[in-house]
This record gives C-alpha cells, sequence and structure tokens, in this order.
C-alpha cells in the first residue's frame, strides 16, 4: 500500500485500489438498500450508497482536475488533508458541545426539553450522540489530522500510500455519520462508547487498518534515522484502539440483512470486556493519542527542546503497559471477582506517575522560555490543558481506590472527573493544536485575533470550573445522601430527594458548558478567519512564522552514532 | 555519542540527544527523582496490597486466585452486616405485625420504629405515584388527607397495600364503572346531564334544567354503588362524590371524560414484593400521614 511510484501519466495504484474499494462497499450497500427488511439498517443501506457515490465521483472529478498530471508529489507535503481535518474538527466539536449543552439542559429541565413527538431527541438517544460525537468525531478527527501532519514532519516524508489517507479520513467521517445517525434512529449495541452496531463496527475496522498502514508507510519511508516520541504514542493508540474495538464488538449479527447482533460474552465477562474497552479507549485514545498531540505541538510552538528525552521512554512504557490493566476499577463492588477489582485499583494507582511523566516532560519543555505563556495565549492553553491533564490523571487513581469508589461511584464525581480530563486536557490541547495548524497549514503569519484566543481560553476555562466544581458538589452530596441511615437503619433520603438536591449543581453545570460551547463558537471564528488570510484590526504582536512549507533536503540526515 | 555531534542547549545548558526532528530537539535530562521514587512507592504499596488482599489468578490447581493474608470477601462482609441488620430487626419487626394501632401508639420505641421504616419504604416506592409525603396527583390518590375509597383504618390500609387494586389476586381491591358512553350504555346528552347533577352534589355547580335531568339518569344507573345521596361505598371502593376530593379532576370535561370511558387504574400488589413487616410499616406510615378515621 505504501506506494512510492509517481507516474507522470495514467491511474495512480492506490487511486486504482481505493476506487475498487468503495466500489466493492458500494456493491455492499446496494444490496442492503434493497433486499434488507429491516427498514433502519435500510435506510442506512441508502445512506452508504449515497456516499458511496458522492466518493466515486469525487474521485473522478479530482484525477479529472490534475492538469500537471502530477497526481501525489513526494516533494510536497499532504497538507491539504490537514486544511479538511481542521475544518471537520471544528464542525464536529461545536456539535459535540451543543448537544452536550442540549442534554445538560434536559438534565437540569425534564420537562421543558422533553419531546414527546420527536423521541430521537430525547436524553436517551442524545446522550451516546453527544459521546461519541465529542470523542471520536471531535476527538478522532484532531487526532487524524494532527497525527498525519506530525508523521510527515518528523518523518520529512510526504504521506504514504498517495490516495489511502484520503480514504482513511473520509471513511472515517463515513463511519461518524453512520453512527451518529443510527443513535438517534435507536440502532445501537448498547455498549457505552461503543454504540455502533456490527456493520458499522466492521466498516471503522476497516478504515481502522488502512489508517495503520498508512501511518506504519510514512514511518517506513521517514527519512531521519529515528522515530520521534509523538510517533511512539500515535502508533500506541492506533494499535491499541484496534485491539480494543475488535474485541469489545465481537458479536454475531441476527443476520446479514438485520442491523442487530449479539454480543459475544455475556454477564461479568461482558462487563469487564466492555469496561477494559472503555478504561483503555480512556488510556490510549484520549491520552495516548492527545500525549502525541503535546509532546509535539508544545516544542514546536514553544521552540524548545523537549525536557527529558529519558523520561519520554520511561513514562511512554510505563503508561502502555499499566494502562491496560486498569479497567476493572470501573467495576468496584459488583458481580466482578474481588481478585480483578485488587488488580484494577493497585494498577490504577501504579498509573499515577506514569501519566505524570507527559505532564511534567510538556510543562518542564517551557524552561527557558516560560515569557510566552503571558504572550501567547496558544502556549498558554496548552499548557492550562497540561494541568488539567494533571489533576485529572491523580483524581483517577484516587477514585480508584475501593473506600473513596464507594463514595463516588454513580455519582456526578465521575461526570465532572471525566469533564475535567475531556474538557480540560483533550479539548484544551486539541484547541491549542488547531490554531497551530490553522497559522502553520494556510501559511499565516499570526492568527486573525489573539485576543479572541484570550477570550476563548477564559469562557472555555471559566467554563470548566463551574462545570467540575458544581459536580464534585452534587456527586459528593448525593453520594453522602445516598449511603445516610437513620438510627433504624432505614435510608435516611429517597432517590428522588437525592435527584431534586442537584439542581442548583445542574443550572450550574448547564451555564459552565454554555461557556465551553461560545468559547469553540469563538475559536471556530477565528480560525475561519486564519484561514482566509484575515487580520483583525489593531493585532499586530504574536508573529509566528511558518516554518514548514515543502520537505527540507537536510544535508545531514545520515543515523547518528 | 561521538564527541562533535555533543549538542548544549544554551538556555538550560543540559546537553540534548543529538536527535532533531523538524527542528524538535530532546535535552538529555535524568528523570526526575521524586518521579521515580514516588513511581517506586506506588508499585511497593500495591506488591504489599497484593500480599493482603485476593489478587492473581491462581495456577491450576490452586484455586481461583491468590486469598491474600486477610483473604478478604466484599460478599461475605455484606452478607454479614445484613444479617447484622435483620437480627437488629427481628424483635421490633416481629412485634410490628402483630401489633394493633393501639399498641403502636403505646409503644414509643416501636412507632418510631414503624414510622422510619414506613417513610424509608415509602418513599422509594409508593412516592413515584402518590408523591412525596402522599400529596397525589391527578389519578393518584392523594393520601395525606381524609378521603378514603377502600376505607381509612389501619386494617384496610394494610390489605390495599398488600393485594394492590385491580389485581389478579383473589384478595384484591377491585371495583369496575361501567364505561356508559364508550359501551352505549347512556347517550352524550345523558352523560352531559348526569356530570351536572354530579357536580351539583359537591356544590361545584348550581342546579339547572340539565342537572335536573341528569337526576333521573343518576338514580336509574348511579345510585347502586355511590348511594341515594352521592356519599359512596368504601366497601365497594365507589367514591363519594359529594366531597371536594377528584382523583381525575372535577372540571366537566373530565366529569363527562370519566362516565364515558372510567379509568380504572390500579395499584401493584405490594404483598408480592415487599416483607411482611414493611408492609405493616408502610400501613402505619400512610396511617399516620391521613391522621384519620379508623
Amino acid at each position: 500500500m505504501a506506494t512510492t511510484t509517481m507516474q507522470k501519466n495514467g491511474i495512480d495504484f492506490s487511486v486504482l485500489t481505493v476506487g475498487l474499494f468503495v466500489g466493492v462497499f458500494t456493491l455492499l450497500a446496494l444490496m442492503v438498500a434493497a433486499w434488507s427488511p429491516d427498514p433502519l439498517f435500510n435506510i442506512h443501506g441508502w445512506l452508504s450508497l449515497v456516499m458511496c457515490i458522492v466518493a466515486i465521483l469525487g474521485i473522478c472529478f479530482w484525477a479529472a482536475n490534475r492538469k500537471d498530471g502530477k497526481l501525489f508529489d513526494e516533494t510536497q507535503y499532504e497538507d491539504t488533508l490537514i486544511k479538511w481535518g481542521v475544518g471537520v474538527s471544528m464542525f464536529w466539536g461545536v456539535v459535540g458541545i451543543l448537544v452536550g449543552f442540549v442534554i445538560a439542559m434536559q438534565l437540569t429541565f425534564p420537562s421543558l426539553l422533553y419531546f414527546e413527538e420527536f423521541g430521537f431527541l430525547n436524553f436517551g438517544r442524545l446522550r451516546p450522540l453527544h459521546t461519541s460525537a465529542v470523542i471520536f468525531a471531535f476527538g478522532g478527527n484532531v487526532l487524524l489530522a494532527t497525527s498525519f501532519h506530525v508523521v510527515q514532519r518528523t518523518c520529512r516524508t510526504r504521506i504514504a500510500g498517495g490516495m489511502w489517507p484520503w480514504f482513511v479520513f473520509w471513511g472515517y467521517q463515513a463511519f461518524i455519520v453512520l453512527a451518529a445517525t443510527g443513535y438517534v434512529m435507536g440502532v445501537t449495541a448498547g455498549r457505552e462508547y461503543a454504540e455502533p452496531e456490527w456493520y458499522v463496527d466492521l466498516w471503522l475496522t476497516v478504515v481502522w487498518v488502512a489508517y495503520l498502514l498508512v501511518f506504519l508507510g510514512t514511518i517506513w519511508k521517514r527519512k531521519e534515522p529515528h522515530i520521534y516520541v509523538a510517533n511512539w504514542f500515535y502508533l500506541a493508540f492506533i494499535v491499541t484502539i484496534a485491539m480494543l474495538h475488535i474485541v469489545n464488538n465481537l458479536a454475531v449479527p441476527i443476520s446479514p440483512l438485520s442491523s442487530q447482533s449479539v454480543s459475544l460474552m455475556a454477564g461479568v465477562q461482558d462487563a469487564l470486556t466492555q469496561w477494559w474497552y472503555g478504561h483503555n479507549a480512556v488510556g490510549f485514545f484520549l491520552t495516548a493519542g492527545f500525549l502525541a498531540i503535546m509532546y509535539y505541538y508544545i516544542p514546536k510552538r514553544a521552540e524548545r527542546p523537549v525536557f527529558s528525552y529519558r523520561l519520554s521512554i520511561v513514562h511512554f512504557w510505563a503508561l502502555i503497559f499499566i494502562y491496560i490493566w486498569a479497567g476493572p476499577h470501573h467495576l468496584h463492588y459488583t458481580a466482578l471477582p474481588q481478585w480483578a477489582q485488587t488488580l484494577g485499583m493497585t494498577f490504577s494507582i501504579m498509573l499515577w506517575m506514569p501519566s505524570w511523566g507527559g505532564m511534567i516532560n510538556g510543562l518542564m519543555t517551557l524552561s527557558g522560555a516560560w515569557d510566552k505563556l503571558r504572550t501567547d495565549p496558544v502556549i498558554r492553553m496548552m499548557v492550562v490543558s497540561l494541568a488539567f491533564y494533571g489533576m485529572s490523571t491523580f483524581e483517577g487513581p484516587l477514585m480508584s481506590v475501593r473506600a473513596v469508589n464507594s463514595l463516588s461511584h454513580y455519582t456526578d464525581w465521575t461526570i465532572g472527573h471525566v469533564h475535567s480530563g475531556a474538557l480540560g486536557w483533550v479539548g484544551f490541547i486539541s484547541f491549542g493544536a488547531l490554531y497551530c495548524l490553522a497559522q502553520w497549514m494556510w501559511k499565516r503569519d499570526r492568527l486573525y485575533s489573539a485576543n479572541m484566543v484570550e477570550w476563548h481560553f477564559w469562557t472555555a476555562t471559566i467554563g470548566i470550573v463551574l462545570y467540575i466544581c458544581s459536580m464534585w458538589v452534587s456527586g459528593i452530596m448525593e453520594g453522602l445522601m445516598w449511603r445516610a441511615y437513620n438510627e433504624f437503619g432505614f435510608l435516611e433520603y429517597t432517590f428522588v430527594e437525592t435527584v431534586e438536591a442537584k439542581h442548583i449543581s445542574y443550572i450550574i453545570r448547564s451555564l459552565g458548558g454554555l461557556l465551553y460551547l461560545v468559547g469553540a463558537l469563538i475559536m471556530s471564528f477565528n480560525i475561519y478567519m486564519t484561514a482566509k488570510g484575515k487580520t483583525r484590526k489593531g493585532e499586530e504582536d504574536h508573529v509566528h512564522a511558518p516554518t514548514n512549507d515543502g520537505i527540507p533536503a537536510r544535508a545531514e540526515a545520515v543515523p547518528a552514532e | 555519542m561521538s564527541e562533535h555531534d555533543k549538542d548544549v542547549d544554551a538556555a538550560t545548558g543540559v546537553e540534548t540527544t543529538g536527535h532533531e526532528w523538524d527542528g524538535i530537539r530532546e535535552l538529555n535530562n535524568p528523570l526526575p527523582r521524586w518521579w521515580l521514587y514516588i513511581f517506586y512507592i506506588t508499585i511497593v504499596w500495591a506488591v504489599v496490597y497484593w500480599i493482603f488482599m485476593p489478587a492473581w489468578p491462581a495456577l491450576p490447581g490452586m484455586g481461583t486466585n491468590t486469598p491474600g493474608i486477610r483473604n478478604h470477601s466484599d460478599r461475605a462482609l455484606v452478607a454479614e452486616s445484613i444479617d447484622a441488620l435483620r437480627s437488629a430487626r427481628a424483635e421490633n419487626g416481629a412485634a410490628l405485625i402483630e401489633a394493633s394501632v393501639e399498641d403502636i401508639l403505646a409503644d414509643q420505641d416501636l412507632r418510631q420504629f414503624a414510622m422510619a421504616a414506613g417513610e424509608s419504604a415509602f418513599g422509594d416506592n409508593c412516592a413515584t405515584c402518590h408523591g412525596a409525603g402522599g400529596r397525589g396527583a391527578p389519578g393518584y390518590p392523594t393520601l395525606a388527607d381524609d378521603v378514603w375509597l377502600w376505607g381509612g383504618g389501619l386494617d384496610e390500609i394494610q390489605h390495599t397495600i398488600t393485594y394492590g387494586v385491580r389485581q389478579e389476586n383473589m384478595e384484591s381491591r377491585f371495583s369496575m364503572m361501567p364505561a356508559f358512553g364508550r359501551d352505549q350504555v347512556l347517550s352524550a346528552e345523558e352523560i352531559t346531564n348526569v356530570a351536572h347533577y354530579v357536580r351539583t352534589l359537591s356544590g361545584l355547580e348550581e342546579p339547572s334544567d340539565a342537572s335536573i335531568a341528569g337526576q333521573e339518569v343518576y338514580e336509574w344507573n348511579c345510585v347502586a354503588c355511590h348511594g341515594e345521596a352521592g356519599t359512596g361505598d368504601q366497601l365497594q371502593g365507589a367514591p363519594d362524590l359529594t366531597d371536594r376530593d377528584w382523583l381525575y379532576g372535577s372540571d366537566m370535561a373530565t366529569v363527562q371524560a370519566t362516565i364515558y370511558n372510567p379509568r380504572n387504574s390500579a395499584m401493584p400488589a405490594w404483598g408480592e414484593r415487599l416483607d411482611e413487616t414493611t408492609v405493616k410499616a408502610l400501613a402505619v406510615y400512610v396511617y399516620a400521614l391521613s391522621g384519620s378515621e379508623g
């Protein structure tokens, strides 16, 4: 697949294979559209058919318009794809955060935002839409775009596979569309953070294997003697997600023409598989993947060397070896055997320092450039993301301790914990990378407005603080209320009283989410204007020249001894 | 690394590894000591924890897992504390089942026990429909008043809770108002007239031609259950129509709708789900809410 031959005339091998591939899926989609008796699967068949036809037409028009006869110029980086990645990341980010705000309001004012006639707009359908939109649509696209950017720059070569990276990118968007439309229609496998049904899972597997091969192919043809640390993390993320995705979604379809399937696992084995997946989705998607982003964009933006090569090696291997064990801490005090709970908890505690290794390496990279916290709001955003990363990776091991978990489990504390990681760490490091990419990919001297980055930074930061503080308060409160007994050993509070008591916290949480959404909108506007080449009047500071147009031919690119 | 490519970072004075990617270099700093030592401590702590607690799957033939020195089992502990709670409640619980209203009033300890148990069980089982504190909702009787469909004595309440309303068991409270409209027993005009008449019984409206015409319909169709004066009959579960308490609403449209197609709502037989002591405690709690008959 990693074709390096570039033909001046005629059809490129990668275009041919992608075209054939899409052709096969067009036929499959047609069969589903024509024959499936399952109305929802039928809709997805038609939808897939439309997407396949659009893809084939797109390939034809694109190839017809290559006037110079060069399909893939090996002397240039593939940056158009990354520009697309920046665009869709912002789009899905705003959608995902908006849906999050809507469901926060539905929890706060249940009768106000309950739609009798439009069931697909109610909490049960929108909740997986929110989680998947922010994790997989927003986070996933940020990871795709940044990994394609970083692997090219740090391997000093064009991305491998010709048209295949484009297949990965658009194939991933098709996955998102199928998953999201499935959720609102009620097509769900009912597995948390893995709700898509079997056929969407299979499609993602195809896309993901292509992603892995494109990424490996690029590393294979690198012109640098060593593999940069960010690429270790990207690779760990891609490989582990492939494994997790396949094992967690092992299922038998009711029939090839039915959208429904039955999980291969049952009972506590199934629960443990789901949390083995769920926790490592956090570990390898939201931690390893975004640490990769951190390892490129922070040193690049700060123009400082990475703090410690040794720390990056040790914390990398410690992180990936220990993380994979920690899933059972989601099943404390359940039917899961005691010994498995012990392992989950102790490995979570041992995970604390390996997680912090990334934070230390990122923060200390600023040694010698701390002044940039003041002058460059993009740097500040990424540094604050590391602070939130440090906080939530301390909170995580703390909550995995069984005694703490007996209070925190099933409460809003968990929601707050997730969001300090999601909004603070994943969100902010992504926003930082997107600001960098907007400037570098469109080759602008400066962003449209640095002041708007300041506004984004502060609205989003206040939003996060409101969110996590209100969830701490309501989580600990409800945890204490649930375990309150009167003198005869009867429960002091009814469940509905604990729900009522959270109302104020829910209002504050919604407000926090709204502020975060406003920040994301400010960023989208800023990046859009930057891409258009505009500069806001009166802002001449924060110049950061692009440094990576073509592929530099460095003479000293010989292996170090 | 050979001498000639030794590269020192000017700002920190630390040597780099000599690698460079897209302008990014790496300093050759050692691992921060505090980081390393805390990492070691967490590992030691984990090992110690494994020694004391069940931790690792065992080799074949050696049981399911390493039991640890403490051989700790949450499941056993929970079973123990449930047993302890049961035995602590046993005396009061047994006494409560046998107790009459007078017994409970006389024994302060028993009364507190019954009220605590009743309140707790009510909140998670009954409040969903009857509202917190039994305040009721349309279709769900208010329990914190003196109006009773099936009787408000302790025994009657306990019976209703145990066997439910319109359930399949033989002891269940059961009444069935005919669907006068749906089954075409009465015409639309007759239903309108009798609705007017019923509303005059509780003074919701003044007598009129319609209500006078309705009175005749009432006497032919309703008297058997709701009584001559409309005061109802608790033995049959027929509501009192002369009071201000309306299960589904007292406006004209609701009354008409009820006569056209009565709702005949149901309540589960809680005796099938809750133990005898809990049902008795619920009866005491609901009885106390109404502070009523009996």
